[in-house]
């Protein structure tokens, strides 16, 4: 879906959204709430300057607006992968941006990911991976890898890959396989702005990926294991 | 001297902290391992490449979590990354003195791709929860295989980062930009290249390093000693002022060093001298000369 298309479904009452070229942000107003909008276009690599100002919009919407809801809506094919980016310190603006979206949180802003075009790798730990709760639409693509790429660096044949992931979501690409895992909590679909309004009023607790991952049985070992870890005698 | 570098991750636990102080959780006799390797007919660990435990440095409480490189480079699955977030959520429970991560890893595994991506954000989460509840976490680079990929982003959520030399710390290791963007744009077998770019000296020259150590296990037990003590002192600090502080520090290098195409270029604009000597100088010289000089 393009972002015109996204954010007039979105935020029915209007929206003040500005892009400058691959980036945009601004407010958008759902059933009487304002919600801050911060995203990107067109599957663009994050680089460091993108990082950076990602960063400060969350930063300025903690300093100006406090308890304002941030959703973000980041179109990435992961992150820039350049020599010169590895040089000033990538890692270290991701890292940035992630601590902001934090602070975001714990300082009583909801943050929402909505994944509606790619979400890649590190572009998408940095970003909608840290919010409270990401969700995504069913023709959004999310992966850190596809199948053949994935075959030639593991050097497991593909055809061996592609039966095995008919049954586990573990392998390959995909929004389903990400919502088994318990890292999207839902697909939205019809009335978006439905479905925002439900995901801003819905209560949050911590980090809850482990078991709605259990639950839905597409990973069975994370939340035990860790549960284990925490909790056993050492 | 006990080379950090060539040691196996256990190794580092035993000379790291006190003499038989690590307790090991889940250890590799429960055989917790990846049943996504299984499915691949491909070798599994029975830590799942990671050792996770309580211990102590010079009599403080610490929790230790050490991952092994020579296990699929310490890739994070499914089950070494709920260790490691295991272990965090830990200390929000039993507040130790603070969480030494020996980091040395490529990221994700690739083997369970969705899984490890999963694990490595759950990780970043605890991390700055742990850090949020007033405990410090440190880590510690100086393995075969650096620290890459999700785990270059978690390094710098933690409060301070230990390096050598030979440590490595990046996002996209040299060879994924190669295989992926050109050898025009890295060329991963050009050593000095890669070690000028993402080695220990120039991460504590940007100031993404807090130490720069020789590689020497004792040496990284003196600097996580020294790190853990300042931070008992004054604590992780998350708030908007620290994050704002880091903001301004972040556009401030993209402004002076954005158009730096090679670390030489960083370095003479730092102030060194003779930037094209850096590389050949041992730690302490390296730091004598340095000093002052860094961001």
């Amino acid at each position: 879906m393009d972002v015109t298309t996204l954010l007039d479904r979105l935020f029915p009452d209007g929206h003040d959204i500005a892009a400058d070229g691959v980036y945009f942000d601004g407010i958008g107003r759902v059933f009487g709430t304002e919600v801050a909008v911060i995203g990107t276009v067109d599957n663009t690599p994050i680089g460091i300057e993108l990082a950076f100002r990602m960063a400060g919009a969350v930063l300025e919407v903690v300093r100006r607006h406090p308890g304002r809801p941030i959703l973000l809506l980041v179109d990435t094919q992961g992150q820039r992968l350049s020599h010169r980016d590895e040089l000033l310190g990538i890692n270290g603006y991701m890292a940035h941006l992630a601590k902001c979206i934090d602070l975001a949180r714990r300082n009583g802003h909801r943050v929402l990911g909505l994944v509606y075009g790619q979400a890649v790798s590190g572009g998408f730990l940095a970003t909608s991976l840290l919010a409270d709760r990401c969700y995504a639409l069913p023709d959004a693509e999310i992966r850190v890898m596809n199948l053949p790429a994935m075959a030639r660096v593991t050097k497991i044949p593909l055809e061996r890959l592609t039966e095995l992931s008919a049954s586990s979501p573990v392998f390959a690409p995909g929004v389903e396989n990400y919502r088994r895992m318990g890292a999207i909590a839902a697909l939205w679909q019809g009335d978006l702005a439905a479905c925002l309004a439900e995901a801003l009023a819905a209560p949050t607790d911590g980090d809850s990926r482990r078991a709605l991952g259990e639950e839905r049985g597409g990973r069975q070992l994370a939340r035990k294991v860790a549960d284990r870890v925490r909790h056993d005698a050492a | 001297m006990s080379s950090y570098y060539e040691d196996s991750a256990r190794g580092r636990l035993d000379g790291l902290l006190d003499p038989g102080s690590l307790i090991e959780i889940v250890p590799p006799t429960e055989r917790m391992v990846s049943p996504h390797l299984r499915q691949l007919d491909t070798p599994a660990a029975f830590d799942d490449g990671i050792v996770v435990g309580e211990g102590r440095l010079a009599g403080r409480r610490v929790l230790v979590a050490a991952q092994e490189g020579g296990f699929m480079g310490g890739a994070v699955g499914e089950v070494h990354g709920a260790k490691l977030t295991g272990l965090l959520e830990r200390a929000l429970d039993t507040r130790p003195d603070g969480v030494l991560l020996l980091v040395e890893s490529g990221g994700v595994r690739l083997h369970e791709a969705n899984a490890g991506l999963i694990a490595v954000s759950e990780v970043m989460r605890a991390v700055l929860a742990v850090r949020a509840a007033g405990i410090p976490v440190i880590v510690l680079d100086g393995g075969t295989f650096g620290c890459f990929g999700g785990m270059g982003i978690v390094s710098r959520l933690c409060d301070a980062v230990v390096m050598s030399e030979e440590g490595r710390l990046g996002l996209s290791g040299p060879e994924v930009i190669e295989t992926t963007m050109g050898v025009e744009e890295f060329d991963s077998r050009d050593r000095a290249l890669v070690w000028r770019t993402v080695g220990g000296k120039h991460r504590y020259l940007l100031g993404e390093a807090a130490t720069l150590v020789e590689d020497d296990v004792a040496a990284f037990r003196a600097a996580a000693l020294a790190l853990l003590d300042q931070l008992s002192d004054r604590g992780p600090d998350l708030s908007l002022a620290a994050l704002e502080a880091e903001h301004a520090v972040l556009g401030s290098r993209l402004e002076r060093f954005g158009g730096c195409r090679d670390a030489l270029d960083i370095w003479e604009k730092l102030g060194v001298e003779e930037p094209e000597k850096l590389p050949i100088l041992d730690t302490a010289s390296f730091l004598a000369t340095v000093r002052d000089r860094r961001v």
